[in-house]
């Protein structure tokens, strides 16, 4: 189903890029992408197995002091930073810890070694679903997350300390991105996990519009994002809008639909006794709007999926 | 939901086509273009769903009310425009036959999307079949993004200060809000004023019970002839008036714009009046 990648497809990338989290799903799709077009540096304190062999993987954690002398000795002109933990189950504090300190470290280091682009990858979850959400949340929208979902909170602040580092360091060219769900063969997030179930449970009497992108396409929007001429907040949105109901009827599955009240009360319960691996903060996103305007990537980044709606969907069901 | 071939929805869409008259598959199938391949436009309107879903209206339209219009003419035919009407009787079904009437009395049809309240989304059941439909919540952004497509809006600018309003003050306009023209200025869209008469006697309200609406958290708990608010068959008329261009700062302080919302105000109640002078009678 993917295609395999276009040689010339980035041209301008910079010459050495520096990616964090490499060793997770994305970041090995990413390595794969992009090995050949530019010297990466991979920085994960997990280990990258059958990592390609022109790629300089380093097995650390990014608060140690020790990626400053990666920085130091590999140069690297550009950051693609991936480094963010979305584990429910991981304590809150070591969770915020790795996500927040770890992105301030690895930022100020970048600010300090000259580093000239740096691409912070967010999600469109930090908006929110809400009821009274626009049907299209451009970029300039309040991020609500945290007030309901406190698993959120983290990406929330991460966000706006890199808006923060925006303004801060005009001199280093800053993208945020924040594509809506990702989905793919190999993705083990929440959305994805939630369209392999095969009998799924819905929230009775709503059909919320939802927006998935694959993560082949992800990939390849932080590969233009990573381009020098680009800075700024970038809403990423996959091959269009889709009621959840028809992606579950793609996908052949048989929902379950279970009234609100006690469909939140279950899903709590069954979380808190671990039976489950869904926060009981995610039937929001089954039951309200949190879909956003990704014209602005269009425009400036000549973003456009690669990925059909029915690839997209279809690619939960893909082995991995 | 959407696009599935159930037999109860080919039975509606069948009955849609049926009530709606002649060549009416034709000309409704020609509103098909903006949709993906889930049949759903990017705001999640599915037009085999809404054909189905449009039946009861239609039979509401063509038997119940037995709706009549005028000068529907003055609807462009296409572009961004706000159809702006009073409101009225109760349950909302002026809404409706309006949007009905844009379906089917006009050729090409056009389907207008009706802004809904913010708490809409929140009711199951109803909030996703208003989002089938086309309904989108009446956010400004959302308005903007639907006028600069080229889509019409209806608004009803009295809200439910119009739909709930008591027997005694039939057919006086109540205060109409500015939010409407700031949207006309600045995406500089047209103002088509329109009419509604013979919703206000489908269902007086001879009492309300204020307690009980607030416990239901609803605008009213009003009490008419039926008791619930079941429709009489009153006929409906819908004048429609000429179209209204405004030019100005949409930013401008309330007090600037409240004289343009007083002139589309004015235009809406000489309809009302005019409709109110021309109808034979209630049920007529």
């Amino acid at each position: 189903m993917a295609r395999p990648p276009d040689p010339d497809a980035f041209p301008g990338i910079p010459g050495t890029v520096c990616v964090t989290g490499i060793a997770g799903n994305l970041g090995k799709q990413l390595a794969r992408l992009l090995h050949g077009e530019t010297r990466l540096i991979g920085i994960d304190r997990r280990p990258f197995r059958e990592a390609p062999r022109d790629l300089e993987h380093h097995t650390l954690d990014v608060r140690k002091n020790k990626v400053e002398e990666v920085f130091r000795r590999a140069r690297p002109e550009a950051l693609i930073h991936l480094g963010i933990m979305h584990d429910p189950r991981m304590p809150r504090s070591e969770a915020h810890g790795f996500n927040v300190v770890g992105t301030h470290k690895i930022l100020d280091i970048c600010a300090r070694h000259g580093v000239r682009k740096v691409v912070v990858l967010s999600s469109a979850n930090v908006y929110g679903p809400h009821p009274d959400n626009s049907n299209f949340l451009p970029e300039e929208a309040p991020l609500m997350a945290a007030a309901r979902q406190p698993d959120v909170a983290d990406l929330v602040e991460l966000d706006i300390y890199a808006q923060s580092f925006v303004w801060r360091h005009p001199e280093v060219e800053t993208v945020i991105l924040r594509p809506v769900h990702i989905v793919g063969p190999t993705v083990r997030n929440a959305p994805s996990n939630y369209l392999r179930l095969q009998r799924p449970l819905t929230v009775m009497g709503f059909d919320p519009m939802v927006q998935l992108i694959h993560a082949d396409d992800v990939c390849r929007a932080l590969a233009l994002a990573i381009r020098p001429g680009s800075r700024g907040i970038y809403n990423v949105v996959g091959p269009g809008e889709v009621p959840l109901s028809a992606v579950l009827r793609e996908l052949g599955r048989q929902p379950v639909p279970v009234p609100a009240f006690l469909l939140r009360r279950l899903l709590r319960q069954a979380f808190e006794s671990r039976l489950t691996s869904f926060p009981p903060e995610e039937l929001d996103h089954i039951q309200y709007l949190c879909a956003v305007d990704g014209s602005r990537a269009v425009r400036d980044l000549g973003w456009a999926p690669r990925h059909t709606l029915r690839e997209t969907i279809r690619s939960v069901l893909a082995p991995a | 939901m959407t696009g599935s071939a159930s037999p109860l929805l080919e039975r509606m869409r069948a009955w849609s086509f049926a009530l709606a008259g002649r060549d009416a598959r034709e000309r409704l199938e020609r509103l098909r273009t903006p949709a993906n391949e889930y049949g759903v436009d990017p705001y999640g309107f599915d037009l085999d769903y809404a054909v189905g879903a449009l039946a009861p209206f239609l039979w509401l339209y063509r038997k119940w009310f037995r709706v009549q219009v005028h000068g529907i003419g003055s609807v462009p035919p296409q572009g961004r425009v706000l159809l702006v009407a009073n409101h009225s009787g109760q349950l909302p079904l002026d809404a409706a036959m309006l949007g009905v009437a844009l379906l089917v009395e006009l050729d090409p049809p056009r389907a207008a999307r009706a802004l809904v309240e913010k708490w809409v989304p929140t009711l199951p059941f109803v909030s996703a079949f208003y989002a089938r439909l086309g309904q989108v919540v009446g956010t400004p952004e959302n308005c903007r993004r639907l006028l600069q497509a080229g889509e019409a809006l209806m608004v009803f600018p009295e809200g439910v200060r119009g739909l709930n309003k008591p027997w005694s003050e039939r057919y006086r306009l109540q205060e109409f809000g500015p939010g409407f023209l700031r949207l006309a200025l600045e995406c500089d869209a047209p103002v088509v004023p329109v009419g509604v008469v013979g919703a206000e006697e489908q269902a007086p309200r001879l009492l309300n019970l204020a307690p009980l609406a607030r416990l239901l958290s609803m605008p009213a708990f009003p009490i008419t002839p039926t008791i619930l608010p079941f429709p009489l068959p009153t006929r409906y008329h819908l004048w429609f008036g000429e179209p209204m261009r405004f030019t100005g700062a949409p930013d401008d302080e309330d007090a600037v714009l409240e004289e343009k919302v007083a002139s589309v105000k004015a235009a809406v109640q000489a309809l009302v009046d005019r409709g109110l002078r021309e109808r034979p009678g209630v049920f007529r």
